[in-house]
């Protein structure tokens, strides 16, 4: 305990500096930052190798071994716009948040404050003047038994709030960009989001997680959605983080009565990441889809976590994992779905499909059901395969060579997950990664 | 005879798929503007032929020797022996899930293009001949906006195997079974494309179990492959021959004495 308690002292001079730096901000958001703070410092890393089901594939030494700078002062660090506008969909209607390095980046910015339909604004400013972010901040991104979501918590500084007003269709997506720069310090950045929808709202929010630049850096992320009855949300998350990143996110959700909250995460990059999707459906008709794709190479690591709780009857959640693996990279899915006894009709699905590119990939795919009802649809399975040889000779025969055959059967394996997209830039942006930037081996030590 | 070099010289070709010898001294030329028919029972090597042709690794050869436009063939991979001109049409096309049509068409022209030091195809103009070559075989572009050949019939299959024919231009297409699993008027509809495919600076060698096929597509020489080898060539009569008689006669006269 005390070498456990070591590591995470390093942040007691951080978090006192903070502390001291925010002396304006509400009392309430001081207590809840000290709560976290206190939490975090009992809980520690979730480095025990034994007993640890949640990180049972996943050693977190690395991260909680390394002293991070945080972020809490001085000038925000500079991004260049038009490699911004490159390594992620853009449009400049899109209504925007931009962070570098955990600080909010107005220059790159465009915030939505008027009219009251729609709200996108830094968190920082929004928790003095919008009573939201106190009713919701934290009320779904538990940190009592979470490090890394009271890590986050402790250090909430800036980050994105994003609310539509009851009944109101926004005609944009929100683009949240999250941006890692090259510095020579390796940064601890701890984005923020929380987003609340009204009853019958309509929202597209995307989450971009970028890295710019080579270098050790710490993205430990918590997002939250609020979503009212009858509202209908849509969230991409696109993880695209630099090679030798570290990746700790949450997205933690609850959907209300006839709600439906649809997902599709894109993970690639990152030397290390863990990737948590909680949802609850809250009442009676609310769904979810979940889908997500994820690409490792080299030997980058993955653990992608979704917990699905019918917490009401007549729920549905429908989801949808695929994942690529090449060179000696590992992943990790597991995706738990629980249906209490009460839940009655509830109709939940889960598929977890891998394409191993090479012999030293390695994928751990845990999907589970606990169900306690005895009146619902529930399907789950999961698969791990190779490349078909004979697609890839039927390909050949047409004079696509061996490379180029892979990135077409590859592209046409995360299809099906590409075109769940709504919004049609997001979705021309995952064609081209998946048709043209995918960094795989090409063949080399092929399965 | 004609002086020009053959579009394909196979000389006692030997091969084996896991250990086992399919290929037994098989031999075989073919000349620009010829069409060739290889006709054979269940085993006797018919498709091992055209998928070593094709290059599919599948296959080891084990002795002898396929020239093609006088080059080693069998020193090329697949795909570049589909840039050199060769196509294998399928006896059963492979669905390729989340891969439309027209992108995979696209990439395969491209590739050939690019191999011949032409510049890539333009989107304009790859559409318009998408189209085109579709009437060829009545292939609807709501078949085309699909993944290849999924959900596909048998026919519809048959039929975008001509098709990817129809836009490679090969020089030499091996047809595998074209008629295998196809109702009549598909069958026309295949036959049909691949007449008016037919050129005299081009060759072609269909693989068939019947004769039937041969009433649409008039072969210049008929070969009979039992056991791994050509045991009688001819002209088309041969089919007629080997429609009345069966194949229980050939396969006799092949057995070692």
């Amino acid at each position: 305990m005390t070498q456990l308690l070591t590591k995470e002292r390093r942040y007691q001079a951080d978090f006192a500096a903070l502390e001291e730096r925010t002396r304006s901000d509400p009392a309430w958001l001081h207590d809840l930052r000290r709560k976290a703070y206190d939490r975090f410092a009992d809980l520690g890393f979730p480095t025990a190798r034994r007993g640890n089901e949640a990180w049972k594939y996943t050693s977190i030494a690395p991260i909680a071994d390394a002293r991070f700078a945080i972020a809490l002062n001085g000038a925000v660090p500079e991004a260049s716009p038009a490699k911004l506008k490159r390594a992620v969909p853009w449009d400049d209607a899109w209504p925007r948040l931009v962070f570098v390095n955990g600080r909010y980046a107005p220059s790159l910015s465009a915030p939505h404050t008027h009219g009251g339909e729609l709200t996108v604004q830094n968190l920082a400013d929004a928790a003095r003047s919008d009573g939201a972010v106190m009713e919701h901040l934290a009320s779904q991104a538990s940190f009592e038994s979470e490090a890394f979501a009271a890590l986050n918590t402790a250090f909430l500084q800036e980050g994105a709030f994003v609310k539509i007003a009851d009944g109101v269709a926004a005609r944009e997506p929100v683009h949240l960009i999250y941006v890692t720069t090259q510095s020579a310090q390796a940064f601890l950045s701890r984005p923020r989001t929380l987003v609340v929808a009204g009853k019958n709202a309509k929202l597209a929010v995307i989450e971009s997680y970028l890295g710019l630049g080579h270098g050790r850096a710490f993205t430990n992320a918590v997002t939250e959605y609020v979503i009212g009855d009858g509202a209908q949300v849509e969230r991409s998350l696109l993880l695209i983080e630099g090679a030798e990143a570290f990746h700790v996110g949450t997205a933690a959700v609850r959907a209300g009565r006839d709600s439906s909250f649809t997902s599709t995460a894109v993970s690639l990059g990152s030397a290390l990441a863990r990737s948590n999707t909680r949802v609850s459906l809250q009442a009676p008709g609310a769904s979810a889809t979940i889908n997500g794709l994820y690409v490792t190479t080299g030997s980058q690591h993955l653990d992608v976590n979704t917990d699905v709780a019918h917490a009401a009857p007549q729920t549905t959640s429908r989801q949808q994992h695929r994942g690529v693996l090449d060179g000696t990279s590992r992943s990790i899915f597991a995706g738990r779905v629980l249906i209490p006894a009460g839940s009655q009709k509830a109709d939940a699905r889960l598929v977890n499909k891998n394409l191993l590119l090479s012999r030293g990939a390695e994928v751990d795919t845990k999907p589970s059901m606990e169900i306690f009802a005895d009146d619902v649809k529930a399907t789950h399975g999961a698969t791990a395969g190779q490349l078909d040889a004979t697609a890839l000779f039927y390909l050949n025969s047409r004079g696509i060579a061996a490379a180029s055959a892979r990135m077409l059967l590859v592209h046409g394996f995360a299809s099906e997950i590409i075109t769940s997209v709504q919004t049609a830039k997001l979705r021309a942006f995952l064609d081209r990664l998946f048709t043209k930037s995918l960094p795989l081996s090409g063949g080399k030590g092929a399965a | 005879m004609s002086t020009t070099t053959p579009i394909l010289e196979v000389r006692d070709l030997r091969a084996t798929i896991a250990g086992k010898e399919i290929l037994k001294g098989f031999s075989l030329t073919v000349r620009a503007g010829e069409v060739h028919a290889i006709m054979g029972p269940n085993g006797s090597g018919k498709s091992t032929f055209t998928h070593i042709m094709a290059g599919n690794p599948a296959f080891t050869v084990t002795g002898g020797q396929a020239l093609y436009k006088g080059k080693d063939l069998l020193q090329m991979s697949a795909d570049v022996r589909a840039k050199e001109g060769i196509f294998l049409g399928f006896q059963y096309p492979v669905e390729l899930p989340g891969v439309k049509t027209a992108q995979f068409l696209r990439t395969a022209i491209n590739a050939i293009r690019t191999y011949k030091g032409q510049p890539e195809i333009e989107f304009k103009a790859f559409n318009q001949l998408l189209k085109e070559k579709s009437k060829l075989v009545e292939m609807h572009q709501a078949m085309i906006n699909r993944s290849v050949n999924e959900g596909f019939s048998g026919g519809e299959k048959k039929r975008n195997e001509v098709l990817q024919m129809a836009m490679l231009e090969p020089l030499l297409t091996l047809l595998d079974e074209p008629d295998s699993g196809l109702d009549i008027d598909s069958l026309k509809i295949v036959a049909n494309g691949v007449n008016q495919l037919r050129k005299p600076e081009n060759a072609i060698i269909l693989v068939t179990h019947y004769q039937r096929l041969l009433n649409y597509i008039t072969p210049d020489s008929v070969h009979v492959l039992i056991d791994g080898r050509i045991v009688k060539s001819g002209g088309r009569e041969l089919a007629l021959e080997l429609e009345a008689k069966g194949y229980e006669e050939f396969k006799k006269a092949a057995a070692p004495a």
